[in-house]
């Protein structure tokens, strides 16, 4: 059985001047245990809306999410926020997305106690599992009673990534984790995730609008334009043999570099 | 056109002095484009809001060197006279729209202040060429568009009004800070090819600033590689590309995820950019270099730049520009 199920999914908006606007218009797509499936678009082709429907924060037009078999569309709201550990979310900006009046300790530990209450109340056990998980996603344990402000962006996306990690999801949906950060520190974010994919077995849908660094990362491909999929495939194959004629447009406006012959032909 | 000597920027700050900028020279010629690359942090930002100074003073203040424009030097003039300049003969766009743009104001208000401040025209002749600015970067509509508030436009949107304010007074150098960093490769295609199409029709000259070497590979014809403060590496951009000679920009080069294959672990640069408030003594890129070349980096002082062909500037630093120890152990 696939791990997430989306169905005939679609979430309409009241638009401008009695417009409705299709944000999501009828998409499929399954995932299995273990895959990465990215998913790529420009802003406003309706990724966003998508992965918040499968997280349950928004309630969709019709259509249907099923996670291990179970369709969560139609739980009720009090099961739905016990299950939503079960999906966690790293966004695109680390500076955003984390509060800053928390550690590291605080944020960490409150994650960990979400899905294992107990441990709320054991000081020692939650130290012990927040210097677990820094190390996990490779910083330095010691620094646990820093705040955010105290990090580079980098270290601040790591941080997230651990707090997404902490109450053990089922899936994760990184929404363009990388595009706000350099170029060095997106490598290194790229095989943090890579290393986390392959030795926890991580189901994780990567959002993002630059196939490049999706074509690295994902199983799978899925391109998404106004509301719809209008191709999925193997990553390598839909980066190098793209079908459609909007794919093609994507990868054309990836900045390449010109000259260095071998040395800059993508791989 | 523009030429930047020795430049050195300090911030004063309580836990000591950060070197941000610190010795930097730059040459710009008359629509020249010049590129700056390096990390966060390397000081890259730091070099062109110096030259508008536009950085808060105190902590920010300017130990040494010089910025000179049209035989005058913008770090020195008469801040009256420098107005006259910033926003007239050199125009900046940042990462951010939001950070530029008032979002209490029209756009309209916002288009037509450079032109009835410094070239003094009037209400309606100001609309008329702001809405041509707005229609010159691709904005649809821009008769109605133009009476809108920045937050009722698209991030995208929003770098191109940035765009069209900066260039509105048809400034002879555009400094670009990251101007696309925050963009879908879509738009950064078009704000890019705009950027392109001003260089070539009114001859702007660019300085443009990046932390992406592809990027900076389609838009610049020389391009300088900033790390610590410092410029490691100057060249034409092809021949920055094809013959890199310091290990920084080889590094920044192979850590590009798009060029990589797929299944193995990306390249990365090991350890961390350099404290800038205890700079080494030495070669600072030596502590990121595999050991065998670190024991031959500079150790004692600071290498300099040399000519190493016409045009190619690079730090000369034995275990940096040893291309044959990168990945040694």
């Amino acid at each position: 059985m696939a791990l997430l199920e989306v169905d005939s999914l679609v979430k309409h908006f009241p638009g401008p001047r009695g417009r409705t606007v299709k944000a999501v218009d009828g998409v499929t797509f399954s995932l299995e245990r273990g895959q990465v499936l990215g998913l790529v678009g420009e802003s406003g082709c309706g990724k966003s809306t998508l992965s918040r429907l499968i997280l349950q924060l928004l309630p969709p037009t019709s259509g249907r999410v099923l996670l291990e078999g179970e369709c969560l569309s139609s739980l009720p709201p009090a099961v739905v926020r016990r299950r939503r550990l079960d999906f966690q979310m790293v966004f695109q900006d680390p500076y955003a997305s984390l509060n800053p009046r928390l550690t590291v300790f605080s944020t960490l530990s409150e994650a960990i106690a979400a899905r294992h209450p107990g441990m709320a109340g054991n000081r020692t056990a939650c130290t012990e599992a927040v210097a677990a998980l820094m190390r996990r996603v490779g910083l330095d344990a010691r620094a646990m009673r820093k705040y955010p402000h105290e990090f580079s962006g980098g270290q601040r996306q790591r941080i997230a990534i651990a707090r997404a990690l902490a109450p053990e999801p089922r899936l994760i949906i990184a929404d363009e984790p990388v595009s706000a950060l350099d170029v060095s520190i997106q490598s290194q974010i790229l095989n943090l995730l890579q290393g986390l994919v392959r030795d926890l077995g991580l189901t994780m849908i990567f959002v993002s609008h630059d196939l490049s660094v999706v074509k690295y990362i994902a199983d799978d491909i899925t391109v998404m334009y106004q509301g719809k999929l209008v191709e999925t495939g193997p990553a390598e194959e839909v980066f190098h043999h793209p079908r459609e004629s909007y794919t093609r447009r994507l990868l054309e406006a990836v900045p390449r570099i010109r000259f260095g012959g071998d040395r800059f032909s993508s791989g | 056109m523009l030429s930047v000597e020795n430049l050195q920027t300090f911030f004063h700050t309580r836990e000591g002095v950060v070197r941000a900028v610190d010795g930097v020279s730059l040459e710009l010629s008359k629509g020249g484009s010049l590129g700056i690359v390096g990390e966060s942090g390397s000081g890259k930002s730091v070099t062109c809001y110096s030259l508008l100074r536009l950085l808060p003073m105190p902590p920010a203040r300017f130990e040494g060197g010089s910025a000179g424009f049209e035989g005058r030097d913008l770090l020195t003039m008469p801040v009256k006279e420098l107005r006259a300049i910033r926003g007239r003969r050199i125009g900046m766009i940042f990462q951010d729209p939001m950070t530029s743009l008032n979002p209490y104001l029209r756009v309209s208000t916002q288009l037509t202040e450079p032109l009835r401040v410094h070239l003094g025209i009037g209400k309606a002749g100001a609309l008329d060429q702001a809405v041509a600015a707005l229609q010159a970067v691709g904005i649809a509509d821009a008769e109605q568009r133009i009476h809108s508030y920045p937050h009722e436009f698209s991030g995208g949107m929003r770098q191109r009004v940035m765009i069209a304010m900066a260039l509105i007074t048809r400034p002879d150098i555009l400094i670009a800070d990251e101007p696309t960093t925050a963009l879908d490769v879509t738009v950064q295609k078009q704000v890019l090819d705009l950027i392109g199409r001003r260089r070539e029709d009114l001859g702007t000259a660019v300085i443009f600033i990046s932390h992406d070497l592809a990027v900076v590979s389609g838009v610049c014809d020389y391009v300088h590689v900033m790390y610590g403060g410092r410029v490691v590496e100057a060249a034409p951009v092809r021949e920055l590309f094809e013959n890199p000679l310091h290990a920084y920009t080889r590094a920044l080069q192979r850590s590009i995820p798009a060029l990589q294959e797929k299944g193995k672990p990306l390249y990365t640069i090991p350890g961390m950019p350099p404290d800038l408030s205890r700079p080494s003594p030495g070669c600072a890129f030596a502590p990121r270099r595999p050991a065998r070349a670190r024991a031959t980096c500079l150790a004692n002082h600071r290498p300099e730049l040399v000519e190493a062909s016409p045009g190619h500037w690079v730090q000369d630093c034995p275990g940096c520009r040893d291309e044959g120890l990168d990945d040694a152990f």
